[in-house]
């Protein structure tokens, strides 16, 4: 961990100012924003991070939970996981969310942990997170470990010849299947990003993980209403009980009108480079009874692109069993 | 002399909570890294990020200039550093027997090549971090299929075990693995060290303070008298504590070069590399029955990997000598060498995972012979000691298995595979047996009676947590005939009377006869200086007509109350304390005359969602025989955390050296995954009080390993009658399930 400057900021616009001048927003930026630090200051202590700057925004005002006009909520982005999780909004009308949301991590972690940092939260993967090995997202170029090596729990899906880390969120991809939107205030104003388009594949360019340029700072996510008779349900799958990363989990939405699924958004956690939300297995499930055999039809289709390394293609099949069966647990 | 009459006002064997609790609750209980002293520095160790070549170069210019930093330390600037002597006591001994620094080679990832030392842990973390240093890197052997690299040795034979083999038709030749698991002990591994110019003291996280002290007075080159080694608390051992560490020695080494207190505190990185670790076995198990499910044969050949330099051996074989009735028993084993930091005992070593391969081939043969695997173990229970032809201190193995039937509900099984359901799951039920060895080991204790009416027992071992402290204070308690409050035990300085390492489950074992001992020592100087003092109540008496019942002194023909408090007899005569020693015997010297082992039984109920591939552990009933249980409350508790590690063995835990650099991968809690509160299962102990008294008068034995063996077995063979995958390499994982 090397020396660094520590600085408050009295509004939003001096916190964009703040980090303007950064040179990136992405890994390794100079400047950077710290929140709760359950990311940033573990990796800063392994030296994966070296901000010269840290810019604290705690006390920023965005630790609100909002309704909106359409009965969808807007979460400001310092608002705590643990607030997030047992909102009783939240808890009654978007409990995919909460479930994500109380699946990850600790208690003390999630007391710390914010919205915004944890739609950033970085992969675990191991030779990331240790600079005696090299790392295409840590030192553009200097090559990929875990391609030969242990990527047990890496991914399978949007993986490069240069990256195959695992986004190890869940609250996002929670937020993937209610189609989030997250409210970005930057040095040339505030706009709108889908959470679809937040996230980028890591492709030849695995330090570039989303859309945030310097200066960016999430303010709010904002999250519409589900149609009403949706049914929900995030289901994590890994070894132990609790307070491990998903090996594969899933969020589903569906809405099944007479016997027929109507409706479902399905997104998977633990198996892609970014939160990954299967299009495919939405449109294959779409108009089809709700039944077992249609929802592991609709589990295939997630996974037929999925391309396995050499210690996780058990995967692939784990990532069937648990969107199907969480889709089953949505519609019984 | 029974100083307490009445045996139901006994404390031995009455629930008692730890007298060191609210120390520790309150956060008054000083570990070892909570020593903090005036001009203290920080040392950080550097750690090669190679697992095998040597160093070329070593640039600490850098480094030397950062804020606060008072050097680099290495080779060249340490300073002289010894080796131990090779030690069969177990009272001078190091598992890692090279001083760090030693030469310019590296042999396992992690391996100290230089420290930094600053006024601060951060400047000193950055000085490490800011030495650059050059490899001639050679490949690293971290290979996980271990091949003979020493001469195969025969550890037990009797019979011609491969001549039955190749006769039955009933046999079974399987291999068995156990990974490298590391201990993981919540209170990292640290060392402060305070050098006066003449004397270290040395504080330090140990399971053996008088060990401690006879390896490093070695290492620094000094007489035994001039090291003193402290260690209060402890934060739990696994047996990774047993052995001095690198991080001790350059502690000491820079607490004398600089002048200053120096402190080191691994972090839980560097606690993977240079601390120990249980090391991976791998076992082939040939056995063999008769039609009647009579064992025939036992073949058990292990392997274990080790470090270059030292030559651990994990004893797989110690059960399977005398665990069955078999006149035909082989057991072999070797070492495999890897560029692995050197392994050490971690609980139960030898026996978890040698009862893991050998309690799995159990279930298998049961299978074959389409028998209950109790009704296999009942056939095959042995009279006496096959191996060493002599009888059974105490074994009530079978009472075990029929206890742990009962409560478990063990009659209900039905045995085809997948067959039992509940809630929509299907559940697995599986078994094994449990043995560990129950020995002493020398222990010497002093017991003062005090002019303020209170005792105390002094001994130079330490409590890692089990509940040392307790157990100590109810013998003291019973032999002095007060109350617990009234019972001080001061443990963990090696200036203290000699007691014993706290490893094998010895330390309530061997300490109850010294501690009897040196009660009855000073009861019997009590009663001589109660006659021998002018002018006190009994002044002149026969000291043969003396009694000492629950803290009064009296006459043998009077009642206790009509006696006199024996702080009188302290206070008439101007004693501040009175002082008895006693000691016990080691039992290891000599053929012993009869096997001592504890036993025990695990029923184990897994639920497996096959649609999800989810497995939990939902049931565990563990009935053992460990003699009598001084304290049930503490005994009871160490069973249960051996049940959730076996749980953490059987599922999770494995140590993951990476093949390019050799390093564990998953160094990091995170990473590294060990059974949470969110798996504990529904846990029942049950304990069956034999008192055998061939080790102490109470017949009590040690418990802190027994809860552990055996245990991954009956998880592997309740997974096997849910799924019908047999899995003979742990940890089982969901992969091996998804089918």
């Amino acid at each position: 961990m090397k020396l660094f400057a520590f600085e408050k900021c009295s509004d939003i616009s001096d916190a964009v100012k703040k980090t303007s001048a950064s040179d990136t927003a992405q890994q390794g930026a100079n400047i950077r924003f710290v929140a709760g630090g359950t990311t940033l200051l573990d990796l800063m202590k392994l030296s994966v991070e070296t901000p010269d700057t840290l810019v604290d925004i705690n006390r920023l005002p965005l630790d609100k939970i909002e309704t909106t006009r359409d009965g969808g909520i807007k979460i400001g982005a310092l608002v705590r996981n643990s607030d997030l999780a047992n909102h009783p909004y939240v808890k009654s009308h978007f409990p995919v969310l909460s479930e994500a949301l109380l699946s990850g991590a600790s208690a003390q972690l999630r007391n710390m942990a914010t919205t915004g940092g944890n739609l950033l939260q970085k992969t675990r993967c191991v030779y990331f997170r240790d600079t005696a090995y090299p790392c295409n997202k840590r030192e553009p170029g200097s090559g990929c470990p875990a391609i030969e090596g242990d990527n047990r729990t890496l991914a399978i899906l949007g993986t490069s010849d240069s990256c195959i880390a695992t986004n190890p969120s869940d609250m996002s991809v929670a937020l993937m299947a209610l189609e989030a939107t997250i409210v970005i205030k930057g040095p040339g104003g505030d706009r709108e990003v889908a959470i679809n388009d937040f996230f980028l594949l890591p492709g030849s360019t695995p330090h570039i993980e989303n859309v945030l340029k310097p200066g960016d700072l999430i303010t709010h996510v904002v999250v519409k209403p589900m149609p009403a008779g949706s049914r929900s349900v995030y289901l994590k799958l890994r070894d132990r009980a609790s307070y491990e990363f998903a090996l594969a989990s899933a969020a589903v939405i569906v809405q099944v009108e007479n016997g027929k699924v109507s409706r479902a958004r399905i997104a998977m956690g633990g198996v892609g480079t970014k939160p990954w939300r299967s299009l495919e297995a939405e449109k294959a499930l779409s108009g089809s009874a709700a039944n077992e055999a249609n929802f592991r039809k609709a589990a295939e289709e997630a996974l037929r692109n999925a391309k396995p390394q050499s210690h996780n293609k058990f995967k692939i099949e784990l990532a069937k069993r648990c969107v199907s069966h969480a889709l089953k647990m949505a519609t019984t | 002399m029974p100083a307490t009459k009445d045996k139901s006002n006994s404390p031995i064997g009455r629930e008692t909570k730890r007298i060191d609790g609210p120390l520790k609750v309150t956060g008054n209980a000083i570990y070892t890294s909570d020593h903090n002293f005036p001009g203290m520095l920080y040392a950080v160790p550097v750690g090669s990020t190679i697992a095998n070549g040597s160093i070329a170069k070593l640039d600490t210019k850098d480094a030397e200039k950062m804020p606060g930093v008072k050097g680099v330390f290495h080779r060249a600037n340490i300073g002289k550093l010894f080796r131990v002597a090779p030690n069969s006591d177990y009272n001078a001994f190091s598992d890692e027997d090279r001083p760090p620094f030693e030469d310019d080679v590296v042999r396992y990832y992690g391996q100290y090549v230089a420290v930094a030392v600053a006024d601060t842990f951060e400047q000193a973390t950055a000085a490490a971090e800011a030495v650059k240093v050059t490899y001639n890197e050679k490949k690293p052997n971290v290979d996980t299929y271990l091949t003979a690299d020493s001469k195969v040795k025969v550890d037990s034979e009797r019979g011609d075990a491969q001549k039955a083999f190749d006769a039955a038709s009933i046999k079974l030749d399987e291999t068995y693995v156990t990974p490298a698991e590391t201990h993981n002990v919540i209170e990292l591994h640290s060392s402060v060290a305070v050098y006066d110019g003449t004397t270290f003291t040395l504080y330090e996280t140990t399971q053996g303070v008088m060990n401690h002290r006879n390896v490093l007075c070695q290492v620094l080159g000094v007489e035994p008298e001039h090291v003193k080694v402290i260690s209060k608390f402890l934060g739990s051992g696994f047996g990774s504590k047993i052995t001095p560490w690198p991080q001790s020695a350059l502690a000491a080494a820079l607490a004398r070069k600089l002048g200053k207190p120096i402190k080191i505190v691994l972090s839980r990185k560097m606690a993977f590399h240079a601390a120990g670790h249980r090391p991976r076995t791998q076992q082939r198990v040939r056995i063999s029955a008769d039609a009647g499910g009579k064992l025939t044969s036992i073949q058990h050949d292990y392997l274990n990997h080790t470090s270059i330099l030292d030559d651990y051996k994990e004893n797989c074989g110690e059960c399977t000598k005398y665990f069955y009735s078999c006149p035909n028993v082989r057991i072999t084993t070797a070492l495999s060498r890897r560029n692995i930091g050197t392994p050490t005992s971690m609980r139960g070593p030898g026996a978890v995972p040698g009862l893991f391969a050998t309690e799995s081939a159990l279930d298998e043969l049961a299978i074959k012979l389409k028998m209950d695997p109790i009704q296999l173990r009942l056939i095959n229970e042995p009279e006496k000691d096959e191996d060493l032809n002599i009888p059974f201190a105490s074994r009530n193995l079978v009472d075990c298995y029929k206890t742990g039937a009962e409560k478990f509900g063990w009659a209900k099984r039905d045995p085809k595979i997948g067959s039992m359901k509940r809630d929509g799951l299907t559940l697995g039920w599986g078994m094994a047996g449990a043995g560990w060895i129950a020995e002493r080991f020398s222990a010497e204790a002093t017991v003062e009676l005090r002019n303020d009416g209170t005792a105390k027992v002094s001994t130079g071992t330490q409590d890692i947590g089990t509940g040392t402290y307790t157990v100590l204070a109810q013998v003291l308690a019973d032999k002095v005939g007060l109350s617990l409050e009234k019972c001080e035990v001061v443990l963990g300085d090696s200036s203290l009377p000699p007691g014993p390492l706290s490893g094998g489950s010895m330390v309530t074992a061997s300490l109850i006869p010294a501690v009897a001992k040196a009660a009855q020592k000073a009861i019997g100087t009590l009663l001589s200086a109660a006659v021998k003092t002018p002018g006190a109540k009994y002044f002149g008496v026969d000291q043969k007509e003396m009694d000492y019942t629950e803290g009064m002194v009296h006459k043998k023909d009077e009642s206790a109350s009509a006696g006199i408090p024996f702080q009188q007899v302290l206070d008439s005569g101007n004693f501040k304390f009175i002082l008895g020693k006693g000691s016990s015997e080691s039992t290891f010297a000599g053929k012993p005359e009869s096997s001592k082992h504890s036993y025990g039984a695990h029923f184990v109920e897994v639920t497996w969602q096959e649609e999800i591939a989810r497995l939990r552990v939902s049931r565990v009933v563990t009935v053992i025989d460990a003699g009598k249980i001084i304290n049930p409350k503490a005994g009871r508790n160490q069973i249960e955390g051996a049940v959730v590690m076996g749980i953490g063995m059987a599922l999770f835990e494995h140590t993951n050296y990476e093949p390019t650099k050799g390093a564990p991968l998953n160094s990091n809690l995170a990473d590294y995954i060990l059974a949470v509160n969110a798996d504990v299962p529904d846990l029942e102990v049950h304990f069956l009080e034999f008192e055998n008294k061939d080790l102490n008068e109470y017949g009590a034995r040690g418990i802190g390993e027994i809860g552990l063996a055996g245990l991954a077995a009956a998880i592997a063979n309740a997974v096997h009658h849910a799924t019908g995958i047999r899995i003979r390499e742990l940890p089982i994982k969901i992969e091996d399930l998804l089918v």
